[in-house]
């Protein structure tokens, strides 16, 4: 009698396609079959299909354009890292450690989306792109000149390494320009996986909620949305703190990955790369930006042998202007249209 | 409550407005009173000297040439600008430095004559999204789907399906507001105030676009709509037919000022209004 929603089945296929995708990945591992530099980069490319589902909720479902998803990534994977050195008694058990460092870094992420948020998002205009860019920026420069450990003493933070008198045997977390050193690798593929699966059960059943709902109104018309009574700030922020903390999760997968990681691995090029997949994979298309980010991230990967790695910014540039064109431009439109055959219905969790 | 009585008492219109409202609302108090109402856009005086009363149920009509401020009484009543000068009560509360969505959930519901629906979700979510505030599950409730959630959104789609009846739209549920004909879509901006629960529905030209016989349909469901939701409704309408057919109470405004108040007959033969209209045939 019921029908299923077209939203929910929707859903339902992306959930599949990440399961099944794994369950393969994981068949190919068993057997041998995988190299070890593309096995070196599946939980990367996890942490990038979060990072892309998590914008796609900013700029596709809201609706508003952000230029710093890196630096949410950022605080998450500083602040997971040094959760996870600091729990390293307190929680000995790995997953369970892990875990902990994500939420952490999760927090983290919320946290720095409320501070830019809740001053920028009361404005209307485009002042989120201009914010959240300088965000980005100064996060990394902050990250930059940080020095965090810890001894017996306690924890030490400080703004340069004059300042930062660690005892002998204390342990360093972040050190300035080196940034993380001497990380434990936590960071498991399967770990990755589960984050997909949770990032998607959030922004999928949060679109299809009396807040998704709410969010997407305001990306629509504002003005219709505030007529029939949605508090405008309300669930904007609601959005964009979501894919902050989202990213911040993500960025604590991605930082426990490595023994070591720079402040400059989420600079203004990650936010743009993540806006990439985000543009390429369909604003406010769920199954969009885990195929285009997980492409896009792994092709280039694999050919960084052929020297195209120098001009690979470059590339994704042009694509990405190009693609605005298309998008913009009525005649490319309806030479596109008559190219690919038209997508129907709304681009919700599609 | 009591705190809403006494709010109500410092706040009455200090004037007394002039009643266009109709005797079976005359027992009860009015649904709006607006006194004074003005506003100006930088040297621009749009609307000046707003005296209106409207009762409980009844239908208003609010007419006049191109450019009269209709429009903008509408935006001032819904708060997209902010008033000048002079009060605006719903049920006796001051509006007064109210947001759009505030006034909203105060009571004040509406469409907009260059129509403004959620284009890319279907029907169906528009008028959920209208029943906003009629849900009450949290966000994280939405998230982990709790009974609460399932509950309320089986509610809010039955609820939805119901409101689109009312105008035989229950069909195009599952269809994209924005691919919608024009008649629909004007339909549909109005089965989506309605969801809002609203004490006061204002109209913006709601048969513009409309063939004779759907505005014959849509003076029926207007009525309707009042007699099984027991609201107000104020309508701004160039289609003369529909104004002196279903309108009780009419109001007249010209250049921002109103020239004339009372019913159909009164404003029909009223000299000023018609030298208004005919001076701006010729
Ligand atoms: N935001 C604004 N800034 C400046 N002037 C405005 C603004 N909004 C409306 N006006 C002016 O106020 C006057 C009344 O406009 P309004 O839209 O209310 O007219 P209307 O009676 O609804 O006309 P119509 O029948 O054409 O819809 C017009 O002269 C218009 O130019
Ligand atoms: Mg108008």
């Amino acid at each position: 009698m019921k029908k299923i929603n077209k939203n929910s089945l929707n859903g339902f296929i992306n959930y599949g396609i990440v399961i099944a995708a794994f369950a393969v990945i994981q068949a190919l591992l068993g057997m041998g079959r995988l190299s070890n530099s593309l096995q070196s980069l599946l939980v990367p490319a996890c942490c990038y299909i979060v990072m892309a589902v998590s914008l796609n909720l900013t700029v596709g479902i809201l609706g508003e354009l952000s230029l710093g998803h890196g630096g949410f990534m950022s605080l998450g994977a500083f602040s997971g890292i040094a959760a996870s050195i600091l729990l390293q008694n307190a929680i000995p058990l790995a997953p369970a450690r892990l875990a902990v460092s994500m939420a952490v870094g999760a927090l983290a992420g919320a946290l720095g989306g409320v501070i830019v948020g809740v001053p920028v998002l009361r404005l209307q205009g485009d002042y989120l792109a201009i914010v959240t860019l300088a965000f980005g920026q100064i996060i990394k420069n902050i990250i930059m000149v940080l020095y965090v450990g810890v001894d017996e003493r306690g924890i030490h933070i400080a703004a340069s390494s004059e300042r930062f008198d660690l005892a002998p045997g204390g342990t360093a977390i972040i050190k300035g320009p080196m940034g993380a050193v001497g990380v434990t690798k936590l960071a498991t593929f399967t770990a990755g996986f589960i984050l997909i699966l949770i990032t998607l059960a959030v922004v999928q059943n949060l679109v299809n909620s009396r807040a998704g709902r709410a969010i997407m109104a305001l990306r629509d018309n504002r003005i219709a949305a505030e007529s029939v009574g949605i508090n405008t700030t309300k669930y904007k922020l609601m959005a964009f703190v979501t894919s902050a903390a989202l990213a911040g999760a993500a960025g604590a997968l991605f930082g426990l990955n490595y023994s070591s990681t720079g402040a400059s691995k989420f600079d203004f090029n990650t936010s743009i790369l993540v806006l990439v997949f985000v543009v390429l994979g369909g604003l406010g298309s769920i199954r969009g930006s885990i195929i285009a980010a997980a492409l896009l991230y792994v092709l280039p990967e694999m050919l960084r042998g052929l020297g195209l790695n120098d001009f690979r910014m470059l590339i994704y540039a042009i694509v990405l202007i190009l693609v605005m064109l298309a998008t913009n431009n009525d005649q490319l439109k309806a030479l596109l249209g008559r190219v690919i055959p038209k997508r129907k219905g709304a681009v919700t969790s599609g | 409550m009591a705190e809403k009585k006494q709010f109500q008492k410092g706040k009455m219109v200090p004037v007394p407005s002039v009643s266009i409202i109709p005797e079976r609302d005359l027992d009860k108090s009015p649904i709006l009173e607006c006194s004074h109402l003005g506003i100006d856009f930088g040297g621009l005086t749009a609307v000046n000297e707003f005296n209106v009363t409207v009762g409980r149920t009844e239908i208003a009509g609010l007419i006049g040439p191109n450019g009269a401020g209709k429009t903008t009484v509408f935006n001032l009543l819904t708060k997209v600008y902010q008033p000048t000068r002079g009060t605006i009560l719903l049920d006796g509360l001051d509006t007064h430095g109210k947001t759009p969505s505030q006034v909203n959930r105060m009571g004040i519901a509406r469409t907009f004559q260059n129509i403004r629906l959620f284009n890319n979700l279907t029907v169906e979510d528009n008028v959920k999204i209208g029943l906003h505030n009629q849900e009450k599950y949290s966000m994280f409730s939405g998230i982990l789907r709790l009974p609460k959630y399932w509950r309320q959104e089986k509610a809010a789609h039955e609820r939805a399906l119901e409101l689109l009846s009312i105008f035989d739209m229950q069909d195009l549920a599952n269809h994209q507001a924005g691919s919608l004909p024009y008649g629909a879509q004007r339909r549909l901006e109005i089965v989506r105030a309605l969801a809002t629960n609203p004490s006061l529905l204002l109209l913006d030209e709601p048969a513009a676009g409309m063939n004779p016989s759907e505005t014959a349909e849509l003076m029926e469901n207007i009525v309707k709509i009042r007699d099984t939701f027991q609201i107000a409704i104020m309508l701004i309408e160039h289609d003369m037919s529909l104004v002196m057919g279903i309108c009780e109470g009419i109001c007249v405004l010209n250049f921002g000022q109103i020239i004339a108040k009372g019913t159909a007959e009164e404003i029909q033969s009223n000299p000023t209004v018609i030298e208004a209209y005919l001076g701006k045939q010729q």
